[in-house]
């Protein structure tokens, strides 16, 4: 650390503190959005927080939307009854009314995730609310698929995908760490050379690969390759392997012990950093994995939550912005979670992979 | 070879089996592969037919290829500086010392592992042109200076610097990895620097800069592989693989996959992987030769 004056520290404490705000805003303002009924989120300047607004028409207490202040008569705006979707559409009750009548609190619309929800899989608000009947399209499908459909299609390709990612890379890595063999060094740099590889190079073949196996449109693209370790985990795992003692190999073969054993009981369980630091990057990279679910998956009730969020904000013409952006709070919100329980791991990982990269 | 050597490398082949096989299937038949069908005309339906060089040549005329490498050099050339310049900044104030680092570090580090679909959404919602955050906050700024705030992503002048902006947020990445050298940097550098009158910028410039150049080198290399490869942030951005609007965001990695995917030209596709492969190459050759003199490693 650098020695700094105290003046010198405040400034960048107000610096940070700046960053910060720019930072973390759009993730409030994400949140701020999902929780606005649709009218509030198109207002300009921004309506802030979400609220309820309500006041007297025709000696009935209601809420209403509000409307446009009226220029003739100072003071007084025109506000509209705001209806529930579900009733048989009537014309509004509406009227005009002194600005200092019409009362109002925070209403967060915690409604419109539950909406968000069950309209992702592909269903209209009105099915959703019960006023018009699920349709039968031909495939069968559509109507049916929902968020939990997409929800376990993700975990299946990210809970798979760390199981793999983190056995056949330890394997792998034990091999270019812990045992001596001839061309070990050469393959290694053939390994390291791959990285350099853009991925679109391997991309169409890759595809044809897939296709003759018949795996186009499962799920399994997505998740069989991680069983088949990666350069970049391999070299994590063996510059991890490679601080393991040599000596405690050693004697465990001069008693007798099978390389197997040493591996299994000796070298992983020793291992639990760079174990976790697999597991938690996969899991992250498996659910944020956009391209891989758009090449290989065809049909709606096979995709992850990625592509399924991005087929959602082209679902029924116009973007409804208040339910997509309380569908893109779901998809965040595990991960953010689970970087809460795992964040030293998560930091004391990228580092490594900067400075010893 | 002796007996313990071969014993030695029959075990060592057989943990690294695994890899052995993904090797083959998943990287080196692909590579092979696409390397000889971009020599053909490849279309899915049937068998690739040798061309010969006619895709690559077919490449220096075909208008939309050169503009898709300027949009994406463009963008590169945007992104990667201001990238590196912010995080860079981030960690520098971050290693002053503050009171707060842990949750400072948070917050920076957070957007970069917001998934990338939900993330353009958020940000295709703030640079909406009408009620747009950002636009609302510029609102003012603008006016004074008697002109509107651009329309970003619907205006083919400003759709590319958004994409440069979006970037920006997710700088926490790598302000981690700097974060880490700088805390590298021994202390008694500063200390005799200071000791010699050498204000922040010297040591900075003289002191910081250089012993984490090889940090500095990494992520520039990691930038420009990644940067020239961008696809998912502009295809859920701008809706697709078009490049809307008007070609403006057709990127080279979307130009790639809209040939090799939509139109069928996979022959055609391969060629440009390739040449997109060339162009890492030289790019990190090129990079690597300039920083020879200015990456210095800790003896």
């Amino acid at each position: 650390m650098q020695p700094r004056t105290r003046f010198t520290r405040g400034l960048a404490y107000l610096l940070l503190l700046a960053g910060a705000v720019v930072f973390l805003f759009p993730l409030v303002w994400l949140v701020l959005t999902s929780l606005k009924p649709v009218e509030q989120t198109m207002t300009m300047p921004p309506t802030w927080l979400p609220r309820a607004y309500s006041t007297v028409i025709n000696g009935r207490q209601m809420e209403v939307t509000l409307g446009p202040l009226q220029p003739d008569r100072p003071g007084y705006r025109q506000v509209t009854e705001r209806s529930p979707t579900k009733m048989v559409p009537q014309p509004l009750v509406a009227g005009i009314v002194p600005v200092s009548t019409i009362e109002s609190h925070i209403a967060p619309r915690w409604e419109n995730y539950r909406i968000a929800l069950a309209t992702m899989g592909g269903r209209s608000l009105s099915e959703v609310e019960g006023s018009t009947a699920p349709r039968e399209t031909g495939a069968g499908a559509d109507s049916t698929v929902t968020f939990g459909t997409f929800l376990g299609n993700t975990l299946i390709v990210c809970v798979l995908g760390v199981i793999g990612a983190v056995l056949s890379n330890a394997l792998v890595a034990y091999s270019f760490a812990r045992i001596r063999w001839r061309g070990r060094n050469v393959v290694f740099a053939l390994t390291l050379a791959t990285m350099m590889i853009p991925f679109p190079v391997l991309m169409v073949p890759l595809y044809g690969v897939f296709k003759s196996l018949g795996w186009i449109g499962s799920l399994k693209p997505l998740w069989v390759p991680a069983f088949f370790a990666n350069a970049f985990n391999i070299f994590l795992m063996r510059q991890f392997f490679r601080t393991i003692p040599e000596e405690l190999s050693e004697a465990a073969r001069i008693d007798g012990c099978s390389e197997w054993t040493i591996f299994w009981r000796i070298i992983l369980p020793l291992s639990r950093p760079v174990l976790m630091v697999v597991a938690l990057f996969h899991f992250l990279s498996a659910w944020n994995d956009f391209m891989g679910p758009l090449l290989y998956l065809t049909r709606k009730h096979t995709f992850t939550l990625a592509v399924a969020l991005q087929n959602y904000s082209s679902q029924h013409g116009g973007v409804q912005w208040h339910h997509l952006m309380a569908a893109s709070a779901i998809v965040i919100l595990p991960i953010i979670v689970l970087f809460f329980f795992t964040q030293k791991t998560f930091i004391k990982g990228i580092a490594t992979t900067g400075i010893k990269g | 070879m002796t007996r313990g050597e071969r014993q030695r490398l029959r075990t060592g082949l057989l943990f690294a089996l695994p890899w052995f096989i993904g090797l083959s299937v998943f990287t080196l038949y692909p590579v092979g592969a696409s390397l000889f069908y971009s020599f053909c005309d490849y279309s899915v339906l049937q068998s690739p037919i040798w061309t010969g060089t006619e895709n690559y040549q077919r490449m220096l005329h075909d208008v939309v290829f050169w503009k898709s490498l300027r949009n994406t050099g463009f963008y590169a050339a945007l992104a990667l500086p201001l990238g590196m310049v912010t995080s860079l900044a981030l960690a520098l104030l971050l290693n002053t010392g503050v009171r707060g680092l842990a949750a400072f570090r948070t917050i920076f580090y957070l957007p970069s592992i917001v998934p990338v679909v939900a993330g353009a959404m958020l940000w295709l919602w703030i640079f909406n042109g009408q009620y747009g955050l950002l636009n609302w906050a510029l609102g003012p700024v603008c006016r004074l200076l008697g002109g509107a705030p651009p329309a970003w992503l619907a205006d083919p002048r400003w759709a590319k610097p958004a994409l440069v902006l979006m970037s920006l947020w997710g700088a926490g990445n790598s302000m981690i990895i700097y974060l880490a050298g700088l805390q590298d940097v021994p202390a008694e550098l500063y200390e005799s620097a200071e000791l010699d009158g050498a204000g922040w910028w010297r040591r900075l410039w003289h002191i910081t800069l250089p012993v984490i150049s090889p940090v500095i080198y990494f992520n520039m290399i990691m930038g420009i592989i990644g940067a020239l490869q961008t696809f998912a942030t502009v295809f859920v951005m701008t809706g697709g693989a078009e490049g809307n609007p008007a070609r403006s965001t057709l990127f080279y990695a979307l130009y790639l996959f809209s040939t090799a995917f939509y139109d069928l030209r996979m022959g055609y596709a391969s060629a440009m992987a390739w040449v997109l492969f060339l162009l890492i190459v030289t790019l990190t050759v090129l990079a690597t030769k300039l920083s020879e003199k200015r990456v210095h490693y800790a003896g």
